[in-house]
């Protein structure tokens, strides 16, 4: 969207710059933060996943910058047109990538309670299942620094896949639920991790459906899914995060 | 209108190439006045080129776009106040419901009537207050008496927001009144002898914040009474009076179309450019 042209005020041009550092630094530390909760889950590494944990404060701060910054500029600047709409797309996303910050954080904290992981089969679909959220959450934030309307749509058309990921892990999780009835406890806190994870995919397309509309102008046109996930709530309220 | 004069739907573009139609109609209501292929030329040099563009009672129309690029020359073509300027040129079409304003049996004076103009900077007569508002209707007849002229001068001096300061000073000078009062006296002059349109030229840019506001309150609430037409150097300004906005760029009508489309999503370049500041 932004030709490259600069602003006869240059300061306007800083703002917007520090800005777009911020998202990336703010996405970049997600992303991170979801490959070491991940990390620690599978190899059952309690100090990465406290250190998870630490670090989503960092997420949180840059949260706050990021929207105190923001906030400055339109006071201050009153932007029109692509600047208006970047810098509404920036306050917006700061928020939801924050958000994905603390499904990762949530992802951690359940690292000690699920010690006996070896023994349920469902976990070894995670990793595969947190690869593609984690890649929507980086595909969003390239689309955004690149006001790349086309990857927008197509982090929008891939959350599908990580839905489907969702379903396959909630119908084994039950399965197993109802074969080993001592292992639910830690059964359902896998599937919270499964369920953040889903979670984290559809903020993805959030950012991407923001980045679409900083890019054209346009809302994005809606998603045609296949089948919706199919669990018994699949409200946006009953994400397990605390 | 010829076969080839193709006039735009609002949501088309107008394109800067020599091939491209160049004006773009305003898609409800008949149109107050309507401009058809406009060039203005100040001697040799063409200020305005081919420029078409419908004005719509029921809403504001904005001009902006940066100095020089024609946007207060096309206004004052709209009630011929370029004829004052014996160099200035004008070719095209321009009327007025339907009526061609530049047609030889046009009577100026009544065409500056039905097309008011205010200025830049207040110009207000150096008479009273109520001079300044019954000048007009008394050299257009159209106050029968006293008691009529009274009436025109209280109801447009309401109109325009004044009545409340100045009601009481009626025999006062209208140049002891502040800028802002000033302004709205102009304002109210305009509205006394009852026009169609009103045609403001960059008519804050002299005054402070708080008349600024007074005015764009009192443009907003003109709206739909009559036909009005704002150039304004002020984005900001342009984006809260009006619903619809044409920016020029060196002569040309580059895009017209609703307000908040112009400020949120141009489809121009050369408008982008100009409404986020990269301009020059």
């Amino acid at each position: 969207m932004n030709s490259g042209t600069e602003h006869t005020v240059k300061a306007f041009d800083s703002d917007i710059n520090e800005l777009r550092g911020m998202v990336a630094e703010i996405g970049g530390r997600s992303e991170q933060a979801i490959a070491k909760a991940m990390r620690a889950l599978e190899n059952s590494d309690l100090d990465l996943a406290a250190e998870v944990v630490r670090e989503d404060k960092l997420i949180d701060d840059l949260e706050k910058r990021i929207d105190e910054l923001t906030f400055q500029t339109i006071a201050l600047r009153a932007p029109m047109a692509d600047d208006l709409r970047e810098l509404i797309a920036t306050f917006k996303i700061s928020g939801v990538v924050e958000r994905i910050g603390d499904y990762a954080k949530n992802i951690a904290k359940r690292v000690p309670l699920v010690t006996q992981t070896h023994r349920l089969r469902p976990i070894s679909l995670l990793p595969s299942m947190s690869k593609i959220a984690s890649e929507l959450v980086r595909d969003s934030l390239d689309a955004f620094a690149r006001r790349d309307a086309e990857l927008a749509m197509e982090v929008n058309r891939r959350d599908q896949i990580v839905d489907d990921f969702y379903n396959s892990i909630f119908r084994a999780v039950i399965t197993h639920m109802i074969e080993n009835p001592k292992d639910i406890g830690e059964a359902a806190h896998l599937l919270f991790i499964a369920k953040n994870l889903e979670r984290i995919g559809d903020h993805a397309t959030n950012v991407a459906e923001m980045v679409y509309f900083a890019a054209t102008g346009e809302p994005m046109p809606e998603r045609t899914r296949g089948e919706n996930p199919t669990t018994p709530i699949d409200d946006e309220t009953s994400d397990g995060t605390d | 209108m010829n076969e080839d004069q193709k006039i735009l739907e609002p949501s088309e573009s107008v394109t800067m190439t020599d091939s491209a139609p160049t004006g773009i109609t305003n898609e409800s209501g008949t149109p107050k006045m309507t401009a058809r292929n406009v060039d203005v030329f100040y001697g040799d040099k063409q200020a305005i080129n081919d420029v078409s563009i419908d004005v719509n009672m029921d809403a504001v129309t904005a001009f902006i776009g940066p100095s020089g690029c024609g946007k207060s020359t096309f206004l004052r073509c709209m009630n011929r106040m370029n004829d004052t300027i014996p160099i200035a040129r004008v070719t095209g079409e321009i009327k007025l419901e339907g009526e061609d304003i530049y047609a030889s049996r046009m009577d100026v004076v009544q065409l500056r009537a039905r097309v008011g103009m205010v200025f830049q900077k207040p110009n207000p007569f150096p008479k009273s207050i109520y001079d300044n508002i019954a000048y007009g209707p008394r050299i257009h007849g159209l106050a029968t008496g006293k008691e009529d002229l009274d009436e025109i001068v209280e109801s447009s001096l309401q109109r325009a927001g004044l009545w409340g300061e100045v009601k009481d000073r009626l025999q006062d000078s209208g140049t002891a009144l502040s800028g802002g009062q000033q302004q709205r006296l102009c304002i109210a002059r305009a509205i006394a002898v009852d026009p169609e349109v009103i045609l403001m030229d960059e008519p804050c840019s002299a005054l402070d914040p708080i008349a600024t506001a007074k005015i764009e309150e009192l443009i907003h609430e003109l709206r739909g009474k009559y036909a009005i037409v704002i150039v304004t150097h002020n984005m900001q300004q342009a984006a809260r009076v009006s619903q619809k906005t044409a920016f020029f760029h060196l002569g040309t009508l580059v895009e017209y179309g609703e307000t908040t489309d112009i400020f949120t999503n141009p489809r121009e370049e050369k408008t982008r450019d100009y409404i986020t500041g990269r301009y020059g």
